[in-house]
């Protein structure tokens, strides 16, 4: 029982410096490569106060963001909650970019320091940078750039055609925000600086050379045949690429009212959009991979008595409230957390790996006791989002652990029915049912553009398809189709369409505003 | 190594511009909530920071949301206990479907949740329709207002205010002290040197001296060299210090008629008007006490809640008001120690014969007192262009426009609207003020 000489110790104390940081983040990047085999971006650590990151959450978290009033509200809000002292500030904020960007907070101890610098420089760069979805979806070298881009273009606007002007396109644009997503295509790569540069080019030189005597008007062809018509609505559908799901890019690109560069400030909010549409489906597998990562180096720095006793109380007082899981009657529920969830589950796949009991034989063959805890992990990381990686690793063991239940609720009934348990009847139920509320497409309101009469009132017509006779709340559903009004320039119509049984079950359409 | 960056000095400011649009986006409503703030709040209290709503209207972000009334769900949540499949669960009553968390849009938390405007904001929001000229609303703005004074010397300061007197006579004294060579030494050796070496057969004891002189003349330029003319130690710079402009006591004189003719309108304008003085004087003296002095057929003293809130009947003679004023200023307010000041707001509604009497108090005794006595008649928006800038009127105006050509100080105006309040104050915002006061 030979004291540890005080010299392994990374650290002492609470008070940090860069010299104590990099030395941490040696450490650190030794098990995580090393014994983890962990892939990362290089990482860029940026040390920054109380104040700014209250500036970074209330601009969506990007480094740099276009002018906006909705980005003041949400900073007047924050702030408030920060002041009053009823929400603290995140330890740790990390970009999806390459390098990656990780933002610690200057109040941090030393030892939350180490924490985050696993927690976000490991962890999650681990995931960003294998994450399947993340792959796809999202240009990590060229989001940093791309946003430094958008700023700029936006207050070139502001100074061209007034801030009036764009806070208007803004507005609509925002509302639009969550329908201006690729969801089953790959969006294209973000072009180079000089490739958009060469684009706009184009486009200015095209505004102006306009010429309206070139203008081709349709020739009137007297009676047109039912048959006729039908065919000319397959082709046009065809033309415009009908039915689509992405209103903004629709807008983008059909919309006769727009100006070039209102298409292009559409053309942002939606890479926006995109950009963060793979965070809002891996919330859960990221923070699990994080936490689970930040969990698994600090205990091994302390088993190689490179942190002190103290140091490791405080780290794991604060990981047991950030894994914290209220149950659903305890006022402080607000939902499954994510922290929670996704560490119990990245540790239940490290015992189904390591010491699997008969059950999880029966529920995982294929790692039950495979030994490979770490192989097993990343694999899911790499190719899963929550939905899939519930429906696939959930094991009985965690649904008995978090006692989950599944509850059925319909709208006419008074009452809601428990439709499943912890029991052996349960767990797939319970399983499928939790990895569906995870599934975007079954969440958000499905819209899309159905068709539009180009030659006629240029009405465009939207559909949206209703699941499970969830309908669409009134008043922002109108205040939405206004905006969608203002970009369109015509007439907007909207109908709700039963899924199942294709009844119409409502239509409306836009209000001049 | 990571590439670690230190970006805490960077300003921090970011969304100090969304702010402002923000603000501007909702400006409507928050003029409207300091509206009402001024009308419901101590006069002393306005010039402050203020929590405010978040507004509603003009600053929602719609978007296609689901609405929580309608379909049918399926929750899966933690922590059963005590169900098995089958139990039925009444719902509760207001929304919230199972068990809180969902259906919680992002705008509706800031619901009843406050924010809090700047000191500044709430000011250009309450000067907004006062059409107060710029300079003054600077001013108002200002805290204290400061003089720089000469005070001493100091080592570290801005080049512009090097004082070079104080400079070379340090450097004097320590090129003394440190026995820098001056240019005559160096002068005389240079030329002994160059006779010796004009010379044309120089003996061996003329080489040696020379060869003497050159090696003190090189420790001498060393010695030149290594002691500076001006060293950064002898650099002395002139010292300012802000002092606060004196400032000294003012009392500050509300009258108002609150007979049933002032209705909601008229004491929400001569609030206004009361709250303008007040911030005036706030900007000038460091203690300022506020009299409230309210009347209909006779006057009381009385606090802010009920000069402004509660309700009285009567009559109205103004001139008691006076008297009042006249009865607190001997009691307890000398006018060798006070500044005094005055505002009466009134309809204009006076007893017959009152008026004079008032005129004759005010241009007796009352001028003789008060620095400054302001006052305004609110009439009816219709009323003001009927009357115009013409003398007709009420008695009372007519008696207090004799007063105002007769002394200075005393200023009256007619208002219907808040941009009418302005005029009345002109000379007080005057810039060249400072003579007037009474230390």
């Amino acid at each position: 029982m030979a004291k540890e000489p005080v010299s392994t110790l990374l650290f002492e104390g609470s008070e940090w410096n860069f010299t104590t940081l990099s030395r941490a983040y040696e450490a650190i990047k030794e098990i995580a490569i090393g014994e983890m085999g962990l892939d990362v971006y290089p990482n860029q650590i940026e040390v920054i106060s109380s104040e700014q990151m209250l500036d970074a959450y209330s601009s969506v978290g990007m480094p740099l963001m276009y002018q906006h009033w909705s980005f003041g509200k949400r900073f007047v809000f924050e702030n408030e909650l920060y002041r009053k002292g009823r929400r603290g500030l995140a330890y740790e904020l990390v970009i999806n970019s390459n390098p990656c960007i990780t933002y610690l907070m200057d109040e941090n101890t030393m030892p939350m320091q180490a924490l985050v610098t696993a927690h976000a420089s490991f962890g999650h760069n681990h995931f960003f940078k294998n994450n399947y979805l993340f792959r796809q979806w999202t240009d990590a070298g060229a989001i940093l750039g791309y946003m430094d881009f958008a700023k700029k273009y936006i207050a070139k606007c502001e100074e061209r055609h007034g801030l009036a002007a764009v806070e208007e396109i803004l507005d609509s644009a925002h509302a639009l925000m969550d329908q201006g997503v690729f969801h089953y295509r790959r969006p294209p790569r973000l072009s180079s600086e000089k490739v958009r540069e060469r684009a706009r080019e184009r486009l200015e030189y095209e505004e102006q050379t306009y010429s309206d005597l070139w203008r081709t008007l349709p020739t009137a062809t007297g009676s047109v045949g039912v048959e006729e018509a039908e065919r000319e609505a397959g082709e046009r559908k065809k033309v415009l690429n009908l039915p689509e799901e992405n209103l903004l890019y629709f807008l983008e690109k059909h919309s006769i009212i727009l100006e070039p560069w209102q298409r292009e400030i559409l053309r942002i909010v939606r890479v926006i959009a995109q950009y963060f549409y793979p965070q809002g489906q891996t919330k859960v597998m990221n923070e699990g991979c994080a936490t689970y990562v930040h969990y698994t180096i600090i205990n091994r720095l302390f088993d190689q008595g490179r942190m002190s006793e103290g140091a490791m109380l405080e780290l794991l007082a604060s990981h047991a409230n950030v894994v914290f899981q209220p149950n659903f009657d305890d006022p402080r529920f607000s939902g499954i957390n994510p922290y929670a969830l996704g560490f119990a589950m990245m540790q239940d796949i490290e015992r189904i790996c390591t010491a699997p009991t008969a059950e999880d034989r029966d529920w995982f063959p294929n790692i039950a006791g495979n030994g490979d805890c770490m192989g097993t992990l990343k694999d899911a990381w790499e190719n899963h989002r929550d939905e899939s990686f519930i429906l696939q690793y959930l094991s009985p063991a965690l649904i008995r652990k978090f006692r989950l239940f599944q509850l059925s609720d319909r709208s006419a009934d008074t009452f809601c029915e428990v439709a499943s348990i912890h029991d052996e009847r349960g767990y797939s139920a319970v399983r499928a049912g939790l990895a569906r509320n995870y599934d975007p497409g079954a969440n958000r309101p499905d819209i899309q553009v159905i068709d539009v009469d180009l030659l006629g009132d240029r009405q465009l017509r939207l559909r949206h398809r209703i699941k499970n006779g969830i309908l669409l709340d009134e008043g922002r559903r109108d205040a939405t189709l206004t905006h969608i009004r203002r970009l369109w320039g015509y007439d907007v119509s909207l109908a709700g369409v039963d899924d199942a049984t294709d009844r119409v079950v409502y239509e409306c359409s836009s209000k001049v505003s | 190594m990571p590439n670690f960056i230190d970006r805490r000095l960077n300003p921090k400011d970011r969304s100090l511009g969304n702010r402002r649009r923000f603000l501007k986006r909702v400006h409507d409503e928050l003029k409207r909530t300091i509206r009402d703030k001024v009308k419901s709040e101590k006069i002393a209290d306005i010039d402050a920071a203020h929590g405010v709503p978040i507004p509603k209207r003009g600053a929602d972000e719609p978007s296609f949301q689901h609405s929580g009334g309608s379909g049918e769900r399926n929750y899966v949540l933690p922590g059963n206990e005590v169900f098995s499949p089958g139990d039925r669960i009444r719902k509760p009553e207001a929304g919230a479907g199972g068990g809180g968390g969902r259906g919680r849009g992002r705008g509706e938390d800031a619901d009843d949740f406050l924010f809090v405007l700047s000191r500044e904001e709430v000011l250009d929001l309450f000067f907004e329709d006062l059409e107060l000229p710029d300079m003054v609303k600077l001013n108002l703005k200002e805290t204290v207002t400061y003089k720089s004074h000469r005070v001493g010397f100091t080592t570290s300061g801005t080049p512009s205010n090097i004082n070079v007197g104080r400079t070379m006579r340090n450097s004097f004294g320590r090129r003394i002290a440190l026995r820098r060579p001056g240019e005559k030494e160096i002068a005389a050796l240079s030329e002994e040197i160059a006779a010796l070496e004009a010379a044309a057969e120089p003996s061996r004891q003329q080489r040696q001296r020379l060869k003497q002189l050159r090696e003190d003349l090189d420790l001498l330029e060393r010695r030149r060299r290594r002691i500076a003319y001006v060293d950064p130690v002898d650099v002395r710079f002139n010292r300012f210090e802000r002092q606060p402009l004196p400032n000294a006591s003012a009392v500050m004189f509300c009258l108002m008629d609150v007979s049933a003719s002032m209705g909601e309108r008229e004491k929400d304008l001569a609030k206004r008007f009361f709250v303008l003085l007040h911030l005036f004087l706030k900007r000038r003296y460091e203690r300022i006490e506020i009299v409230f002095i309210r009347h209909t057929d006779e006057a009381r003293e009385v606090d802010e809640e009920t000069f402004f809130f509660s309700k009285q009947s009567g009559g109205t003679v103004v001139s008691t008001a006076l008297e009042e004023m006249v009865r607190v200023i001997t009691d307890r307010y000398p006018s060798n120690i006070w500044n005094i000041y005055a505002a009466q707001a009134s309809d204009g509604d006076n007893a017959s014969g009152d008026s004079e009497r008032c005129a004759t108090l005010l241009r007796d005794t009352l001028m003789k007192l008060c620095q400054y006595y302001a006052y305004v008649e609110i009439i009816d928006e219709r009323e003001s262009e009927i009357f115009g800038t013409t003398d007709n009127g009420t008695s009372l105006w007519r008696a207090y426009r004799t007063v105002d050509g007769a002394v200075r100080n005393f200023q009256m105006t007619r208002i219907a609207r808040p941009s009418d309040i302005y005029p009345v104050f002109r000379k007080l915002f005057a810039r060249n003020q400072p003579d007037q006061l009474r230390r």
